[in-house]
């Protein structure tokens, strides 16, 4: 776009110098956004297809450049149905479906519900807002050091309640293999349900309140004006909701390493946690490519349809 | 408002209800506020109480003789990996790679805005929205040749340090994740900037330019004292989104002198020698918290408008 421009001048020297600045005036919105356009063309686009080869190849701790067809692709799914016990593909995949399910779901509930609560004209919703908001802020990093403490039996929730003398309550799911995900999920739900809150709330207030009165002039209860007017009017809201907690959900990775390190034998892993263990540590470069090749492509089917209707309908 | 009260429907039953739901409600309310301080709060008490104190009282219990030996402790002599020399190296690390990452993404992203909103041409809509998309990958799927690139910028530093005396900053991971953090925040930045120039009165860019002024003479005059409040939006969330990212991190800089804040936090919780000094883990917890907290705190409504930006449409 903006290498026509200068080409143009330079076959044209002995124009005005008045035409080649005005020339240059208009070439210069493009030639500012080039860089950064040209940026995210090489490094998303050219990596990912780059990601893409290298999926189709056989490197293992560096990269190889011959192709050796989907042998990657075939191992990880050979190891997901083939194999006993399951494989830590298995493993992730399974993880991703319970943990994305899960998370996305309870933080839509809670989230709705909370909004709901806030609306109702509450004394001290500036102080509860920021209360519910703050997880967002915090890297889980920094708040999973809390959250590991206060889920390990010895230490935190268990051992507290064992003092205050409920002695047989017994909560061990971060040490257990089939329920360490769930902890995942608490902790997910913790971290993102606020924000989530703060859309629908947005959302309620944006309802034009003419409505709402029409509605229990005509009699509805407050549960029936809520279930058939104020939430199908939030659905963008939701969709909006759906995209950003799918994303987070697929990209979660931090999550599981601060809290469970993996897990015991790796059994909290999900994709994004399997990519880099396989490339990074496990020198099998071609698997690790492929998984997040996989964790794209579900993307990809989630978001691409959303930023197209977004950027379409807009009427200019 | 559009509040929903129950209106008052019997004139007796009536306020008894209303009396019990309110209850109801706040109830509720405070329970979950209690649900999220929880995590916050059990890392504020232990971090002041001494281990003897740790090992035998009750998680929740407020610190019977408060200490800040523990803070002192994770600031200048807690081990991470092999050396004991505190955090503060890579608080300081983290500052360093923080501020340059956000000014140049929240420059981008403010000319980028004004170039797809002001000056648009055919085909803008579609740079716009393979920028866009790009804030919704998995970083996985760029992790690995980002890496190799890196790899090779470093190896030609060195090769530059040897023949012309300075590698230019190749090489160098505070550099590289500062480069990181900008090619992929460009896409957040330019996102919010053009929603929020897309409101800006076109007429006034269209009289200027007919007084005569240039590309970026309206850049300075018009649009940026006009863009105050949206600056402040990328600010906030391109900071807490860098001071938070682990991935990256430990990625290009996870061992090392150069790392990050959350990479050396990670390897002093994980540290798996000698007693786990919890007291000192939750104050280093707490400083690397910190500076999201002191922003979160200050400027919390911008921080909320920022992350609504990447969900819905200004």
């Amino acid at each position: 776009m903006s290498t026509v421009a200068t080409s143009q001048i330079k076959l044209t020297p002995e124009r005005h110098r008045a035409s080649v600045r005005s020339r240059l005036q208009d070439a210069l919105p493009k030639i500012v956004l080039a860089p950064s356009f040209a940026i995210t063309i090489v490094f998303v686009y050219g990596f990912i297809l780059w990601t893409i080869y290298l999926s189709f190849t056989n490197s293992k701790t560096f990269p190889s450049y011959v192709i050796t067809g989907s042998r990657a692709y075939q191992r990880l799914w050979g190891w997901t149905f083939d194999t006993d016990p399951p494989s830590s593909w298995y493993t992730s995949i399974t993880n991703m479906g319970i943990f994305g399910f899960l998370y996305i779901f309870i933080c839509l509930a809670l989230g709705l519900f909370l909004a709901i609560l806030l609306d109702q004209k509450i004394r001290g919703e500036g102080v509860l807002r920021p209360i519910y908001l703050y997880p967002m802020a915090l890297s889980f990093i920094v708040t999973g050091v809390a959250w590991k403490w206060f889920l390990d039996p010895g230490l935190g929730l268990e051992q507290t309640l064992h003092q205050w003398g409920w002695t047989s309550f017994h909560f061990d799911w971060i040490k257990n293999k089939d329920f360490v995900i769930y902890t995942v999920v608490i902790a997910g739900v913790w971290q993102a349900s606020g924000f989530i809150m703060a859309m629908f709330l947005a959302g309620l207030r944006g309802i034009d309140g003419e409505i709402m009165k029409a509605a229990q002039i005509d009699g509805a209860t407050t549960f029936q004006l809520y279930r058939r007017i104020v939430i199908p009017l939030l659905r963008p809201i939701f969709l909006s909701a759906f995209i950003v907690l799918a994303h987070l959900a697929i990209k979660s990775y931090d999550l599981v390493v601060a809290l469970t390190s993996g897990g015991p034998g790796g059994s909290a892993w999900l994709p994004s946690n399997f990519m880099y263990e396989y490339t990074f540590k496990r020198n099998e470069m071609a698997v690790g490519s492929a998984s997040a090749v996989i964790m794209l492509m579900t993307i990809v089917a989630i978001i691409v349809p959303y930023l197209y209707s977004e950027l379409r309908e807009k009427p200019r | 408002m559009s509040a929903v009260t129950t209106p008052a429907r019997q004139a007796s039953g009536g306020v008894n209800v209303k009396i019990i739901n309110r209850i109801v409600i706040y109830g509720l309310l405070a329970l979950f506020a209690l649900f999220y301080l929880m995590p916050l709060f059990v890392m504020l008490v232990t971090s002041f109480k001494t281990m003897d104190e740790i090992q035998n009282g009750n998680m929740l219990a407020l610190p019977k003789a408060p200490t800040f030996d523990p803070w002192l402790k994770a600031w200048g002599e807690t081990c991470v990996g092999l050396t004991c020399a505190g955090i503060k190296g890579y608080f300081w690390n983290s500052i360093k790679m923080v501020v340059p990452a956000v000014l140049i993404s929240t420059m981008l992203g403010a000319l980028n805005g004004y170039v797809l909103t002001k000056w648009r041409f055919r085909g803008a809509t579609l740079v716009f929205g393979l920028m866009l998309f790009a804030c919704f990958i998995p970083f996985q799927s760029v992790l690995l040749p980002m890496a190799t690139i890196l790899g090779s910028l470093g190896r030609f530093g060195v090769t530059l340090q040897n023949s012309v005396g300075t590698s230019f900053g190749l090489g160098n991971p505070t550099v590289n994740l500062v480069f990181v953090h900008v090619v992929y925040g460009i896409g957040f930045t330019t996102l919010f900037f053009r929603n929020y120039y897309e409101a800006f009165p076109t007429e006034l860019v269209k009289a200027a330019q007919v007084d005569g002024a240039s590309f970026f003479q309206i850049f300075r005059r018009i649009m940026l004292p006009n863009s105050m409040p949206i600056f402040v939006v990328t600010v906030i969330y391109q900071f807490t989104n860098i001071w938070n990212d682990f991935l990256f991190a430990s990625a290009y800089a996870g061992t090392g002198d150069a790392m990050p804040m959350t990479v050396a936090l990670n390897n002093v919780v994980n540290t798996s020698t000698g007693v786990v000094e919890y007291n000192v883990n939750m104050a280093a917890a707490m400083i690397a918290a910190l500076p999201t907290l002191l922003v979160y705190v200050l400027a919390g409504r911008y921080f909320v408008r920022g992350l609504m930006a990447g969900a819905v449409k200004g």
